[in-house]
């Protein structure tokens, strides 16, 4: 086990030089001299945050933008790409795919998510519910993959089944499916696994808003006669309207960004690619980093509408303060 | 809270309402009956959601302690047939975790990699995105509403669109070694930061404005109001930022793929469990053990702060 204490240096090490450049920050910031201290504080807070995201996200945004207007050799084509991705049959059910698993999946998963956490809200065992729902976002997408097989596997018609649903069917005296290879249906399968997973996030955050609602509201509500719908769909709805944007923005980011899931079940064979594989696919497997960039870019488009929405509330939110 | 109080339904119910109305000892009767109806059908299904939602998990557990024969091969069955044919072993566990053997999964190692690139990230990311935040939600400069924006948006980048440049910088320019983990610790907390100073951004800014002007008319710098004020009272936010940024580091695999070089000196449980579930063969049974053993951290990670996640964790997020 001596790996064990060669590794346990480095993190040491790492956390050490670490801790000495925030300490320095923190110095630089109190000594600084009265009159620029706000400046200071502002540039020293922010700085290894700015550097980071600068290196790590905005340079890689900026230059994949430019890659989408090239070809697999780097040359300029225009709008070549995207013109190849309106009109392919591959890249069209590619978009499609997409489209559906960002409808799907945070809908189902903040519905699922939500009506969990009011049904088991104050219930005995909370916890122990909580967690039964929230194991799977715990898990990493391989490990869903192994365990989704399981649930999914396939057989031959005429030998004991192994997967779950599939022994179902053959018990209901249809025949075993295979889950994964018929299109269009295989997207939905795995989107069930994507909402299995999500499903717990939306739970967590809902239910910490939902305790958040105070009880006073809900029991006028009660007392004017007012039955459980109506107390859920008046009261603890618009109390946790905030949380549930950030829920919702939250999934839809992760769906459409959704890559481990296709890529370990199906690869993005049978028609169950999604934008975010396609460009792996095309920008490391198929030598076109062009098109990759441009299905990034794509991908950027799609979720451009929901950070206008989110800046919007938070601007109306800075007005109020 | 923005809550509406004034649900229409239930103000007419007011009105309706007459101080000595005969009926009104009638009502409540009523009214509890229906209460534990819905409560009933609200029972049942939160009983079906949390069934189906472990099943598939639970199938996992008991296929893991089945033996090799009865998972892969002719003589295999479906893993709830473990409950009548009552034969587990701990063998796959072993074989799994191990280092005895060129057949081995070699999990141990991996396992050790798993916990030394996700502890130092979490903390990178916590003390970086909360410094972040709190000059968002209370420094003064020009320009700081757009920039927090533009810092919002940065969440929606596809890690693909950055992998390949950013693996350039690191190697070319900034020469880190390959097969050290500073590549991936640096990877891991860029691609975090913006979530991260989002979500303790909607927190920090709803720390009541007279707390921290007080601290600063008793002469508080900034760093000090920052570690002694701000963290303490975002205890909260932060908690249920390092679970997710916990979770999420560990379970990576794209990130792994690209920075890690792939040796058991470096590389993560997630990319071991990758490979060894990629290669079909006889080594199939070992696939749930392996995939146990790479879940129970997270697991046991978020039993340990799911008392954090309290009440109104989010209430200040983005009212509407």
């Amino acid at each position: 086990m001596e790996f064990i204490g060669e590794k346990l240096l480095q993190v040491v090490i790492a956390l050490a030089i670490f801790a000495a450049v925030i300490g320095l920050i923190m110095l630089l910031v109190d000594r600084a001299p009265k009159s620029v201290k706000d400046k200071v504080t502002v540039a020293g807070f922010l700085a290894p945050a700015a550097i980071l995201m600068l290196v790590g996200l905005v340079y890689p945004a900026i230059r994949t933008s430019m890659l989408a207007f090239t070809d697999a050799s780097g040359n300029g084509n225009g709008f070549d790409n995207f013109v190849w991705m309106f009109t392919q049959p591959e890249a069209l059910t590619t978009l499609r795919n997409t489209v559906i698993w960002t409808v799907l999946v945070p809908l189902l998963s903040t519905s699922f998510g939500l009506a969990y956490a009011v049904f088991i809200d104050k219930a005995r065992g909370e916890r122990v519910l909580k967690s039964l729902v929230f194991m799977p976002m715990a898990i990493s997408f391989v490990g869903a993959g192994i365990i989704w097989k399981l649930v999914y596997d396939y057989r031959g018609p005429n030998i004991e089944q192994t997967g779950v649903i599939n022994f179902f069917r053959v018990a209901l005296g249809m025949d075993p499916k295979q889950f994964l290879l018929d299109a269009p249906e295989n997207t939905i399968f795995l989107i069930i696994v994507m909402v299995w997973i999500q499903t717990g996030f939306a739970m967590v955050i809902l239910s910490a808003a939902i305790k958040g609602v105070p009880v006073e509201l809900i029991e006028a509500a009660r007392l004017d006669g007012a039955n459980a719908w109506q107390q859920f769909r008046n009261v603890t709805v618009p109390g946790i309207r905030g949380a549930l944007v950030v829920v919702l923005t939250t999934i839809t980011i992760a769906t459409l960004k959704v890559f481990d899931i296709v890529r370990t079940m199906t690869a993005g064979n049978y028609d169950t690619s999604v934008v975010a594989n396609e460009m792996y696919t095309q920008a490391f497997r198929a030598g076109e980093p062009g098109r990759g960039a441009a299905l990034a870019l794509i991908l950027f488009l799609m979720v451009l509408p929901i950070v206008v929405y989110n800046a919007r509330v938070l601007r109306k939110q800075r007005e109020i303060h | 809270m923005t809550a509406t109080p004034a649900p229409k339904e239930a103000s007419k119910a007011t009105r309706q309402r007459p101080g000595s109305d005969p009926t009104e000892d009638a009502q409540p009767i009523m009214r509890r009956v229906k209460t534990k109806l819905t409560s009933k059908w609200a029972t049942a299904a939160a009983i079906i959601i949390a069934v189906v939602w472990s099943v598939p998990t639970l199938g996992l557990f008991v296929t893991s302690f089945r033996p090799a024969a009865k998972q892969v091969g002719p003589r295999s069955d479906g893993w709830w047939n473990a409950f009548v044919d009552w034969q587990f072993t701990f063998k796959n566990y072993a074989d799994v975790l191990t280092p005895a053997g060129s057949q081995s999964a070699n999990l141990s190692q991996y396992f050790v990699n798993s916990i030394a690139i996700v502890i130092p990230v979490t903390i990178f990311v916590l003390v970086l995105a909360s410094m972040a935040a709190y000059v968002f939600a209370w420094g003064k400069f020009k320009g700081r509403d757009a920039l927090f924006i533009f810092v919002f948006a940065l969440q929606i980048i596809p890690l693909q669109m950055a992998l390949i440049p950013l693996l350039q910088f690191f190697t070319q320019t900034l020469q880190l070694p390959a097969g050290s983990y500073a590549q991936l610790w640096i990877a891991h907390t860029m691609f975090g930061l913006p979530l991260g100073i989002f979500l303790l951004h909607n927190f920090i800014s709803e720390i009541p404005g007279e707390v921290i002007e007080a601290a600063r008319v008793d002469g508080a710098g900034h760093s000090t109001i920052f570690w002694r004020i701000i963290l303490p009272l975002s205890v909260p936010a932060l908690a249920s930022l390092a679970i997710f940024q916990f979770l999420w580091v560990w379970n990576d695999l794209l990130v792994a793929l690209v920075f890690s070089g792939g040796t058991a000196d470096v590389a993560p449980i997630t990319q071991r469990l990758a490979e060894i579930s990629g290669t079909r063969g006889a080594r199939d049974y070992l696939n749930p053990a392996a995939a146990f053993v790479s879940i129970i951290v997270p697991l046991l990670v978020f039993f340990g702060l799911q008392r954090y996640f309290v009440r109104g964790l989010l209430s200040g997020g983005l009212k509407g």
